[in-house]
């Protein structure tokens, strides 16, 4: 703040602070709190907003235990409301995309920090950077042509004989798992690689030099070194995955059902934009609740994964 | 436990670079050995060839008379101790030290008992659960060689260990790393630009310029009779003149110079090339009388107090600059600038030296 004062002078030094002010109330605390206040009061006609019906409750909340259908919970057969199970498929799939984008960036991220030769990386991050130069609807209907039941991967399996009928991909979570993962894979890889980047490599040799097998090189020395940066990595991808609206829409079938299209519906279709930011604000706590406790169960503190 | 260490004719190429160039030396079963040179000339990469971390392009290095090449870092007799430790940071001390042990199966209590032994050796009890950040860089160096005796390794290679370190810690670590080599016996190469360093704890040294290794031998030889200039200029300091050998016999030489023709020491190795006369400052006698022989008049320009010494420089008539260096004998009699005096080399310590030994030989 002083220092802010002291290099751009009074004007600028207003100016920033103004803006940011500006953002963060404006356009974030604001309609987020009128989108959290309307979630406890009923949806009414207009006629009847602030009349005696409009009084605070939690019915929005509980409008998501509505029917029944049965679920397989871990080998358990339960009977459970639609939208929770729904829900719990879009928390379960989230970090299931989220471990999987690990698995990739993990190995790719170590190739790019310590094997690759600086001289090679601008060109191999460029390679990384070129399908973000393409929207996010392409992408995922590039992914949907090439999972289609005449498309072009079941068209390759079939060629090399590895398949001999085709196979239905879009069918459940499965191709949105895979789109999502696509979509997000580089939130994960570039955390993963700063982290990994700053690993000094002798520590690396040390470990190599006192006996140490490869796989316990990493288990030992690089994976608490780069766990801030899994960690940042993980709430990113876990936080949109569980938010992605376009890529199971795009990708899903009529058996995935992700929790932003129950919300988009609710808020859409019904109208009824009172039960909907009930259920975005479940959503978003429930993810929260996820962060912490795997954050909690790795010993990631949110200090580390500020850096 | 201690082995040899054979490096025979071993190159070391980096694209058209020659890092290493055709060393040949052969260091003895617990012996402390040091390569000496200034930075950039090759030393860490020897280390890196002897533990596996680049292999040789050309040569062959054998550990306990046995090939290594091929053989991959974890497999070879050797701890590296690295030019910035490498410590794990997120471990603990004792983790630290005891990782070798884990890696290779040791279960939890004995690995626990031996780094206790181990901080013992190295004097540092009771920083077992300490973490790396926590200690001091004296303390982490000590960590640092636990770790690698740990896993009791035949040859500890240790690359300038203690150029992160104060002088007096320096000093320090010096006697204590010598004492641990002595304690366990086990084979030291160790890697300094510090000639200092090198003399005082080595038992013999090997001073490299540029790839090459330049001479081998123990500090007293290395001091008193370098091979050539470059070895004579690394490990001390030097008056040096250019002359013409006059006539040569038995190892000794006449030179004259442009300040006088002096008697001076011919090594076997310097016949035959172009040679010069070095006369370290602290050989010169200075005195109000011209000694017998191998003396020059000079004129004292400067006299610097050293502490332990005197500096004393002096110019001949036809202006070439000499030093003399007076051991400070408390009695109180320095000279003072402007005085004549007359400097005088000792044939038994002035060498005919070549610039610098050729390639291979
Ligand atoms: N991987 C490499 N690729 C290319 N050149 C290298 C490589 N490693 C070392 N060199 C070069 O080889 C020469 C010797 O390097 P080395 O690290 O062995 O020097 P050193 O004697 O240990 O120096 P210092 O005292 O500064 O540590 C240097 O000129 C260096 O630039
Ligand atoms: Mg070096």
């Amino acid at each position: 703040m002083q220092d802010l004062y002291r290099r751009y002078g009074k004007g600028l030094t207003w100016a920033f602070i103004g803006l940011t002010f500006f953002w963060l109330a404006v356009l974030v605390i604001l309609p987020d709190f009128t989108l959290f206040e309307s979630s406890f009061r009923p949806y009414l006609p207009i006629s009847e907003v602030g009349g005696p019906k409009d009084t605070y409750s939690i019915n929005n909340y509980l409008r998501i235990f509505g029917g029944e259908v049965a679920m397989n919970i871990f080998g358990l057969d339960v009977m459970i409301s639609p939208r929770v199970k729904v829900f719990l498929y879009t928390i379960w799939y989230s970090g299931m995309v989220t471990f999987v984008t690990f698995l990739i960036a993990y190995p790719l991220s170590y190739y790019l920090a310590k094997v690759v030769s600086p001289k090679s990386l601008p060109t191999l991050f460029l390679l990384l950077f070129v399908p973000l130069w393409v929207s996010e609807v392409l992408r995922s209907f590039a992914w949907w042509i090439i999972l289609a039941f005449k498309g072009p991967l079941n068209g390759v399996l079939m060629a090399l004989g590895v398949i001999e009928k085709e196979i239905r991909w879009i069918d459940g979570y499965s191709p949105v798992i895979v789109g999502l993962v696509y979509t997000y894979v580089l939130f994960m890889l570039f955390p993963l690689y700063n982290a990994m980047q700053s690993l000094d490599s002798n520590q690396i040799e040390a470990a190599d030099d006192l006996g140490a097998p490869w796989w316990r090189i990493h288990w030992r020395v690089i994976l608490p070194h780069a766990k801030p940066g899994i960690a940042s990595g993980a709430v990113m991808v876990f936080m949109l995955s569980a938010g992605s609206l376009l890529v199971p829409a795009v990708l899903g079938s009529t058996t995935s059902g992700w929790f932003t299209q129950t919300i988009q519906g609710i808020m859409l279709e019904e109208q009824d934009w009172n039960s909907g930011a009930a259920f975005a604000f479940m959503l978003l706590i429930v993810c929260t609740l996820v962060v912490s406790l795997a954050m909690w169960i790795f010993r990631v503190k949110l200090s580390d994964i500020a850096k | 436990m201690s082995a040899s260490i054979e490096l025979d004719n071993v190159c070391c190429d980096f694209g058209n670079f020659r890092a290493v160039d055709h060393v040949n030396v052969t260091i003895q079963p617990g012996e402390f050995f040091s390569f000496l040179g200034p930075s950039g000339c090759g030393k860490t990469t020897i280390l890196r060839m002897i533990s596996g971390f680049t292999e040789p392009t050309g040569g062959v290095i054998r550990i306990g008379g046995k090939d290594v090449s091929g053989l991959r870092p974890n497999q070879r007799p050797t701890a590296l101790i690295f030019q910035n430790l490498a410590l794990f940071p997120l471990m603990t001390i004792w983790e630290n030290i005891a990782f070798g042990l884990e890696v290779r199966g040791v279960d939890k209590v004995t690995r626990r008992k031996r780094a206790e032994e181990l901080l013992a050796l190295v004097d540092l009890h009771d920083s077992a659960d300490k973490m790396v950040s926590q200690l001091s860089g004296g303390q982490k160096q000590r960590v640092a060689i636990a770790r690698a005796l740990a896993v009791e390794p035949a040859v500890m290679l240790l690359d300038e260990p203690l150029s992160a370190l104060d002088l007096k810690l320096r000093q320090h670590m010096r006697a204590e790393l010598r004492a641990i080599q002595k304690r366990t016996g086990v084979t030291f190469i160790y890697i300094t630009h510090d000639q200092g360093e090198a003399l005082a704890m080595s038992d013999r040294v090997g001073v490299m310029s540029q790839g090459r290794l330049q001479q081998v031998a123990g500090p007293r030889d290395i001091y008193n009779n370098p091979v050539n200039g470059f070895v004579a200029s690394f490990v001390g300091e030097n008056n040096i003149l250019k002359g013409d050998v006059q006539n040569a016999s038995e190892g000794r030489a006449s030179f004259s110079t442009a300040i006088g023709t002096f008697t001076a020491k011919l090594p076997d190795s310097s016949a035959g090339k172009d040679l010069k006369l070095y006369i370290r400052p602290e050989h010169v006698i200075l005195s109000a009388k011209p000694g017998a022989e191998n003396s020059v008049p000079v004129t004292l320009t400067e006299v610097a107090f050293e502490g332990n010494f005197i500096s004393v420089h002096a110019v001949t008539e036809n202006g070439t600059d000499l030093v003399a260096e007076l051991r400070n004998d408390g009695a109180g009699s320095v000279p003072t600038p402007g005085t004549q005096m007359h400097m005088t080399f000792d044939a038994a310590n002035s060498s005919l030296l070549p610039d610098s030994t050729t390639a291979g030989a």
